[in-house]
């Protein structure tokens, strides 16, 4: 088999003819990484996911997973793939074990297997305490996590996770990034994940793909994708009044010194070791550093570079348009 | 987790997971299923002794003028009296084929249950896609059309269950079941309402499932319901029907799934002619229906 785990060439969603939710997408997704799909809402990852999945069909284009082919093999892809969705999904009037049992049915797992192995995924998901009480006594962090057991089932080779931690308070995120570094960890499991937080997109993906507009703008892990701005900032002021541009920028990584407002802003590879290189060359010409700070850049300014506007302005803007658009695609159907 | 996923399935597995899904909503709501049975109860202690048909043709209102008994002798009156009361019976039994308007009207029940369970879980496919549980299930290797079947067998077992309640409620309201009326006859009557429910719940999911939002299937379920109902000899005999209506209630599949049931019910005679001819409506019905809801919900999932 190949290290392409997800790969899709020209994939392309149209919605009732005219609404292009997703356009012409390249790109493929190794074994065993974390890949995810960043952009404000609206801007086709559900629907991406969607098309992975299974459950919408590809306008053009084509897309694979291990293999497979998700418009001629479907039924191969379903078998494979384990999806957690955005939605709770898990029935209210149902207990957590109910639904976990429910979920193996739909594989076909006989119950002397899916019996053991919903035991096993509670303990995973530490539900084990409520597994006979009704889904509408879950809080949203177990419900989350019912959510991925019920995706675990089949034992995926690629797992599919739609917004994972939306709508979830700071500490549940934190323990859903654990278990999803777990099931990479411990299973060499492939996940791929939409997100339009910033902050998990760079805690959680090995590579990630900036998708606006049904377009991926750039595609590389959060760190190249952060080295590729340029570098580090680093801004420093020194005591004497003398402009000591041209002596920093015979410093080594040093790429851009800007002098604004008496402060100087120098662009690097590599910050933490360029600073003291330049505090040393500087007290070598008898200059005091006063003040130093630097900055690393976050996605932030990466989704700026690519996309020309920040992921708050993004969401605010693509909010209208958003649900116009949900509107239509849920009418027919996502 | 590494291991193979190699679980032999046939073509139609999780049919049995996703039914007893909607079933298990039904009968392990305490409440939903005590209302489920209490419901009937209402229906025939109320309306079905509210139109006591019977008691209008009944000797007690029927009095004779005191100058016109006095041109009989008192023999001749009674024969006269027995004669009316004969008449309550054989005006009742030529318009209702039974003795007793309860045991009209809970038949006309069965039909008029087994319509709206269908009606009410068509919606919940609704729901289904509302709350992604639609698009899960379409993620897993899961039949599409057993998607569709599941929710048409729930409905129909629903119904099914409840036509055997609102019989033995029916019972100490004074339900009198036809001189013609064998046990075996129970089998007839659970076919007649598999077919009419594979039919009405196939139709109604069909309607549903491109809408996502409730308030449509709502009116559109307002709106057949009313026409289904009465247009139909759930309440009232079509023969004694405006011709217009009786159009209608001739074209209404309830009417055949009604009358075949009162056949094999509570009449004194079963007419074998008529009987099959209301298996073959309803039959024929359920065959259409079902087998365009399939295809219009299967073709819709794999959009």
């Amino acid at each position: 088999m190949s290290e392409e785990v997800i790969k899709a060439e020209g994939l392309t969603k149209v919605f009732n003819h005219n609404l292009v939710a997703v356009d012409h997408i390249n790109f493929s997704v190794k074994r065993g990484e974390i890949f995810g799909f960043l952009g404000p809402n609206g801007a086709g990852k559900t629907t991406t996911i969607n098309m992975l999945i299974t459950v919408l069909k590809p306008t053009e284009g084509k897309a694979s997973i291990l293999g497979y082919d998700i418009a001629k093999q479907n039924n191969d892809v379903r078998n494979t793939i384990g999806v957690v969705p955005q939605e709770y999904t898990a029935d209210e009037d149902l207990t957590g074990y109910e639904n976990i049992l429910l979920c193996a049915d739909l594989y076909g797992i006989p119950r002397e297997i899916s019996k053991k192995r919903a035991n096993d995924l509670l303990t995973l998901v530490e539900l084990t305490a409520f597994k006979d009480k009704k889904v509408q006594t879950y809080s949203g962090g177990m419900r989350r996590r019912l959510e991925l057991a019920c995706g675990l089932i089949n034992r995926p080779k690629v797992l599919f996770l739609d917004e994972p931690t939306l709508g979830l308070d700071v500490q549940t995120r934190a323990a859903t990034w654990n278990y999803v570094r777990m099931l990479k960890k411990e299973f060499g499991m492939t996940l791929f994940m939409t997100t339009h937080y910033l902050e998990e997109a760079d805690a959680l993906c090995d590579r990630i793909a900036i998708i606006d507009h049904g377009k991926i703008v750039v595609v590389g892990t959060p760190d190249d994708l952060k080295e590729s701005l340029g570098g580090d900032i680093i801004t420093l002021s020194i005591k004497q009044d003398v402009d000591i541009t041209n002596l920093v920028k015979k410093i080594e990584h040093v790429k851009e010194v800007k002098k604004e407002n008496g402060m100087y802003m120098i662009k690097s590879e590599n910050g933490e070791v360029t600073a003291p290189l330049i505090i040393e060359a500087l007290r070598k010409e008898g200059h005091v550093v006063t003040k130093l700070s630097l900055t690393k850049p976050t996605l932030n300014e990466v989704y700026l570079q690519y996309t020309g506007k920040s992921m708050r302005d993004a969401a605010d803007e693509s909010r209208d348009s958003f649900f116009a658009q949900r509107a239509m695609m849920r009418r027919s159907h996502m | 987790m590494s291991e193979t996923n190699n679980v032999s399935k046939s073509k139609i597995h999780g049919l049995w997971a996703l039914t007893n899904r909607e079933l298990k909503k039904w009968y392990k709501a305490p409440v939903v299923f005590a209302l489920t049975l209490i419901q009937p109860v209402l229906w025939l202690g109320l309306l079905g002794n509210a139109l006591n048909i019977s008691s209008l043709f009944s000797t007690g209102s029927i009095q004779f003028p005191p100058e016109l008994a006095a041109q009989f002798s008192p023999a001749q009156l009674g024969a006269l009296s027995s004669f009316f009361s004969g008449l309550q019976n054989q005006i009742m039994g030529s318009t209702f084929g039974t003795t007793s308007y309860i045991s009209f009207m809970a038949v006309g029940m069965i039909a008029f249950t087994a319509l709206f369970t269908t009606m009410f879980s068509g919606m919940s496919v609704v729901w289904d896609r509302r709350l992604g549980f639609l698009n899960k299930v379409l993620s897993t290797p899961v039949s599409r059309a057993v998607i569709i079947l599941s929710k048409v067998l729930s409905a129909t077992l629903r119904s099914m269950f409840q036509a055997a309640v609102i019989l033995l409620i029916a019972i100490p309201f004074g339900f009198a079941f036809g001189a013609a009326f064998t046990p075996l006859n129970i089998l007839g009557v659970f076919a007649m309402l598999f077919l009419i429910c594979m039919g009405l719940s196939s139709m109604f999911i069909a309607i549903n499932i491109r809408s996502t939002r409730i308030e449509t299937p709502m009116a559109v379920m307002n709106l057949l319901n009313l026409p289904l109902t009465f247009a139909s000899s759930a309440f009232f005999p079509i023969d004694k029907m405006p011709t217009w209506l009786q159009a209608v209630a001739n074209a209404n599949p309830i009417s055949y799934t009604i009358d075949g049931m009162r056949q094999l019910l509570i009449f004194n005679s079963i007419n074998y002619t008529q009987l099959a001819v209301d298996f073959a409506f309803v039959g024929i019905f359920a065959a259409i229906l079902t087998t365009i809801g399939i295809v219009l919900s299967w073709r819709f999932l794999n959009k």
